[in-house]
């Protein structure tokens, strides 16, 4: 993009600035809308599991619905209780916010299409998610109000674990790709599955991590049936208790936001990305935009993520500890002796 | 210039941050400042050329270390006037530590500016078309094989040993076993009988 702008007639430097801050807002505006829509969706998949209507009545088929509820919270008064810690009370919605956007910056939509084409963008992700912690586990100390303190106390314990098992098959697919940079992992899945498949989710070695993938990522965004940090029949909310107003919905685009980044990894790192699903030129596969497929490939992955929401009920909180340390912990170390193993006698040998 | 900008930036917040650790009166800020220190202190190594260390800082750091010290000083229970009442009886103690550490710092500072050692290549990383991560694991998996090694058998060491610390067998619990959990078909636990009327059946 910084070229357009120089050939536009801009200095080289302001060129590049006015490009970053274009590519920030390309990528952060579609996103509250594609979060707006998501929570739509979310309900009617609910909805229809349940056999209900879902959000009907604003707009034609409720599909107004986000954007009344947005437009509902942003009226209302923001609460803070007396006994708040108030600085933090603040600050921790909007480090969960913020957090959900900065790790956008290294997905690619497209071969050249990424904000930070950086050679650590796998890292940048995991040390950007493990920042996510802090504004729950902040939100629940600063509320001073007990429930949001054991739901803080959930969660940080819940996140920790679910990341280190995630860390461990983000390594696996790094070994395979030889790259921590995002667009080349991509790239590596061209053609992987016999020249035919563009996936790693079909290499039989990698389709394992994939599925203990996609439930870490559950776990990791709190997501039903993992959802303790707000189980309702015990801790009312959870740490977002006490929150009114403006802070309440950060919280809510933050969440969304995390869950579409996570369908989105699993697209990316198993899943080929923006790549088509087939290396076969007989239908114009590769004349489809990349950012469709990766788009098509996020939703589908919503969906799963929704329908586990509807069907599935919730952990208890010691099977949701003995899932992370004592099933998907082993599982994933024994993987990437297995996997190093295998590239050892096929690749390096 | 944007690299002057940033680095001034990182460079105070760093500071700043780092001695709001020590003057916030509440522990848990004390912590947020830390987190924010070590997050600045990730972007000066960016500014370095090392965004594998920067990004392992803020992995390890602010991700894994900094979350066990809120977590534990959000479960304290502070009594703030003790805290003041002790700082006359710690404050020679707390004067040493201050002078050696201001001592070794003046120290370190005249030993890095009456080096021999050429002070451009100190700072200036090494010309090559390499990444970051492949340097670091080259040297990490041939020079440095053995402490590397070594290191990870003292982490082994005190993992074993913390688990064999906290670990403990308690008698009288009934734990969930899930296998057999699972292996359990309904006929295990149901049958269908037929008593007749006024007979009523054993349990």
């Amino acid at each position: 993009m910084t070229e357009t702008f120089i050939s536009w007639g801009m200095d080289p430097n302001w060129a590049w600035g006015v490009a970053t801050v274009a590519g920030i807002l390309l990528i952060a505006l579609p996103l509250m809308l594609a979060v707006a829509m998501i929570i739509y969706a979310d309900r009617k998949i609910w909805a229809a599991i349940a056999l209900r209507r879902g959000p009907n009545v604003v707009g034609p088929f409720g599909l107004l619905q986000s954007f009344a509820d947005g437009l509902k919270v942003f009226l209302q008064e923001t609460i803070i209780p007396t006994g708040a810690n108030r600085g933090l009370f603040l600050i921790a919605p909007i480090i969960t916010f913020t957090v959900a956007l900065m790790a956008w910056a290294v997905i690619p939509f497209n071969s050249g299409a990424v904000l930070a084409d950086i050679n650590v963008g796998l890292l940048y992700i995991l040390a950007i998610s493990s920042l996510g912690v802090y504004g729950v586990v902040l939100s629940g100390w600063a509320s001073n109000s007990k429930y949001p303190f054991f739901s803080a106390m959930r969660a940080a314990a819940q996140m920790i674990s679910y990341e280190v098992s995630i860390g461990f098959i983000l390594v696996g697919v790094v070994l395979y790709a030889d790259s921590f940079n995002l667009n080349e992992i991509i790239k590596a899945q061209q053609g992987h599955g016999l020249g035919i498949v563009n996936a790693f989710g079909f290499n039989l070695l990698l389709f394992p991590l994939a599925v203990i993938f996609l439930i870490a990522s559950l776990a990791e965004t709190a997501r039903a049936p993992f959802d303790l940090t707000e189980a309702e029949s015990e801790l009312v909310a959870g740490y977002q208790t006490e929150y009114s107003s403006m802070s309440f919905a950060l919280f809510w685009l933050g969440e969304y936001a995390n869950v579409l980044l996570m369908a989105t990894l699993n697209a990316v790192l198993f899943w080929g990305g923006w790549l088509p699903p087939l290396n076969i030129d007989l239908i114009p596969w590769f004349d489809i935009p990349g950012i469709i497929w990766l788009f098509a490939k996020i939703l589908f992955f919503f969906f799963i993520f929704s329908w586990v929401k509807a069907t599935v009920p919730r952990y208890r909180y010691d099977q949701l500890m003995r899932l992370g340390w004592k099933i998907f912990l082993p599982i994933s170390l024994i993987w990437i002796f297995l996997i190093s193993g295998w590239l050892m006698l096929t690749r390096y040998s | 210039m944007i690299q002057l900008i940033a680095f001034y930036l990182f460079a105070t917040i760093v500071i700043a941050s780092a001695a709001m650790v020590i003057f916030a009166r509440n522990p848990v800020h004390s912590v947020m400042w830390l987190i924010l220190a070590f997050f600045n202190a990730a972007g000066l190594m960016l500014l370095a050329g090392a965004e594998f260390i920067a990004m392992l800082l803020v992995i390890v750091y602010v991700g894994a270390v900094a979350v066990l010290f809120l977590f534990v000083v959000m479960m304290l229970n502070i009594d703030f006037a003790e805290l003041r009442a002790g700082f006359v009886r710690y404050l020679p103690l707390g004067a040493l530590v201050a002078i050696i550490l201001v001592a070794e710092l003046i120290f370190a500072l005249g030993a890095w500016s009456a080096g021999g050692v050429d002070l451009a290549a100190r700072a200036a990383p090494a010309v090559t078309d390499k990444s970051n991560i492949q340097q670091i694991g080259e040297l990490l998996y041939t020079r440095y094989i053995f402490l590397f090694e070594a290191a990870g058998i003292i982490l082994l060491v005190a993992m074993i040993g913390a688990i064999v610390l906290t670990h403990r067998q308690r008698g009288g619990v009934r734990i969930q076993n899930i296998s057999s959990q699972n292996q359990r078909r309904p006929q295990d636990a149901t049958r269908l009988v037929d008593p007749g009327v006024g007979q009523g059946m054993e349990l």
